[in-house]
């Protein structure tokens, strides 16, 4: 990768098993590097640890072992720089919208006078569409608003990063793909480095530039990086229709289905061809239409059965 | 809603009014009975000894007269026995008020730091449990002993009784503040006390408002009884006074009195209450 904008060095998760002698390894040996100005999304079953890749990124975690560098510096903690958006969006019940993301603005530019703090808040507001909602308290707003607020809160700090876990998941569909067209409009046009954790995987298609597939923990992987074939300007209605959209898309749910499970005889293949899976350089694919997954292997006949 | 609530209004208006008939009902003198002694007698040692060492207890058209002469002049003083009713409710109001106030400096500050430090909790925790269920009466005469003075020892007991609820609900409240509200502040790196006074205690407020009601609640129940045992000035020394003198009446009027400063009191932290709870 040309620019390591953010790198994930060598990271470990473990944790002390709860019966006492020896721990748990949710996750070793983690490298991934974030090109700056790309939406990249991580992708899994539960428990593979990718939340808790997001929250040593964030800082709320701590890997047990290897390094975090943003921007050539390790990081040690949260940080303003690296914005968060919650799954539960955890909105302050007690402020308004403006509040909320006003709260953020001075944490970040302590020294701002009030006008210039609910100028700036107020701007971020009207750029994920809550102009005129400014003084609700976030028991009066919807699950979709709430978010948006969480997503104004985020953006308001102007982040070298943005992190997301699972920022829609608890949203009806509707709403969800319209924050989804939202998010990407706004990424794009303010070229916003993103890590995003999903377990959806046409969102993960739709927004990202690259998807990252993560085996199945305790003991996970990166398997691969999946690069986005799609163009850049997709349509969220009408990207199914585009050639390369269920190749790539047919890879992911293979991999969900069957690789992630199974992916250490795998790694043994792999090593016995002569072209090894590395930790440090996961293999970056391309899924086209001469995609060998596509074709019927015993494994896939079998699920189809 | 409405139509409810006036209902609810109409019944209280005769469940009083069934009450206040009884209460004539039952004081009624027996008219058979006669004068239980000499008129003369009676006219010589007072109403008391007239009806045989009795005092007839009191209708409510008498209590309300009282209540009304106490009223029309609440604030008189004339000599230390012989005080308006609105002199001795500010004696012990201000009392109330005093060790309700020093409780709230040490509890809510102290409650902070328990709840933010589980070691803290926890090693603190067994004082509290036993100090907590002590009658704060029981501590009246190690105060009066210590600090020689009354009025402060009753002070002191408004201190120890009200100090429980508040300091457990300011710990509770502290310690059970939501962990996503705490990695907001955490991701925008708040400082400590800017996270303590804009995330924790908004969050804790409510909670830390319900113990400051219970508190109250509990205060304003002890400062009577406080006042009975060390006299001198108060509602309680009044109503003590007032059994010595034998009027029914004025202990009436001031049961009465008593209970609606406690409501008085109640509803304020009530509404206090309401202004910092959130909807989530």
């Amino acid at each position: 990768m040309a620019e390591r904008y953010i790198s994930l060095e060598g990271i470990g998760r473990r944790y002390p098993n709860p019966a006492g002698g020896g721990h748990t390894t949710i996750f070793e040996d983690l490298w991934l590097t974030l090109p700056k100005g790309t939406f990249t999304c991580i992708i899994g079953h539960s428990g593979c640890g990718k939340t808790t890749v997001l929250n040593i990124l964030a800082g709320l975690d701590q890997s047990s072992e290897g390094v975090v560098v943003v921007d050539g510096t390790a990081i040690e903690g949260p940080s303003l720089d690296r914005a968060v958006i919650f799954q539960s969006h955890a909105l302050l019940p007690w402020k308004t919208v403006i509040g909320n993301v006003a709260y953020a603005v001075r944490s970040k530019w302590p020294s701002w006078s009030r006008a210039a703090v609910l100028e700036h808040a107020r701007r971020f507001i009207a750029l994920v569409g809550l102009a005129g909602a400014e003084d609700k308290k976030p028991a009066h707003l919807s699950g979709g608003m709430k978010q948006r607020v969480g997503i104004a809160r985020a953006l308001s700090l102007q982040p070298k990063i943005l992190l997301m876990d699972e920022p829609f998941s608890a949203l009806d569909a509707l709403t969800r793909g319209t924050l989804q067209d939202e998010v990407r409009k706004i990424c794009q046009e303010t070229g916003q480095t993103v890590l995003m954790i999903t377990h959806d995987v046409d969102e993960a298609i739709y927004l990202a530039d690259r998807i990252v597939l993560m085996t199945n923990g305790p003991g996970a992987v990166i398997a691969e990086v999946v690069e986005n074939t799609l163009p850049v300007t997709r349509d969220r209605l009408d990207v199914h229709r585009h050639p390369a959209y269920y190749p790539l898309r047919n890879h992911i749910i293979d991999f969900l289905v069957t690789r992630s499970k199974a992916f250490e005889a795998e790694r043994r293949a792999l090593e016995l061809a002569g072209t090894p899976w590395q930790a440090r350089q996961p293999r970056l694919v391309r899924p086209g239409f001469s995609d060998p997954t596509l074709a019927i292997t015993p494994a896939t006949a079998a699920m189809s059965a | 809603m409405a139509t409810d609530r006036l209902r609810a209004l109409a019944l209280s208006v005769l469940i009083l009014a069934a009450f206040l008939l009884a209460w004539q009902w039952g004081v009624q003198p027996d008219p058979a009975a006669g004068p239980a002694v000499d008129p003369e007698y009676a006219k010589l040692v007072g109403a008391a000894a007239a009806t045989g060492g009795q005092t007839p207890m009191p209708g409510p058209l008498e209590v309300m007269a009282r209540l009304w002469h106490h009223l029309a002049d609440p604030f008189y003083v004339r000599g230390t026995n012989d005080m308006g009713l609105g002199i001795q409710l500010g004696y012990s109001i201000a009392r109330v008020a005093a060790g309700y106030v020093l409780a709230a400096v040490v509890a809510i500050p102290l409650g902070f730091v328990i709840g933010m430090s589980p070691l803290l909790y926890r090693a603190l925790d067994p004082f509290i449990q036993v100090l907590k269920p002590i009658s704060p009466l029981a501590w009246m005469p190690l105060a009066l002993y210590t600090i020689k003075d009354s009025s402060t020892s009753s002070i002191f007991v408004i201190f120890i009784c009200s100090i429980w609820p508040m300091l457990i609900n300011t710990a509770f409240g502290v310690a059970s503040v939501r962990k996503e509200w705490l990695n907001v502040a955490r991701t925008l790196e708040v400082k400590p006390l800017r996270r303590a006074l804009t995330i924790i205690l908004p969050a804790a407020a409510p909670t830390i408002l319900t113990g400051m009601r219970i508190s109250i609640g509990i205060a304003w129940l002890v400062i009577v009884a406080a006042e009975m045992l060390v006299g001198g000035t108060g509602i309680g020394y009044f109503v003590w006074n007032q059994w010595n003198n034998l009027s029914i009446t004025d202990i009436i009027t001031a049961i009465l009195l008593i209970g609606l400063v406690g409501m008085v009191l109640d509803q304020a932290l009530a509404w206090c209450a309401r202004a910092v709870t959130y909807p989530e």
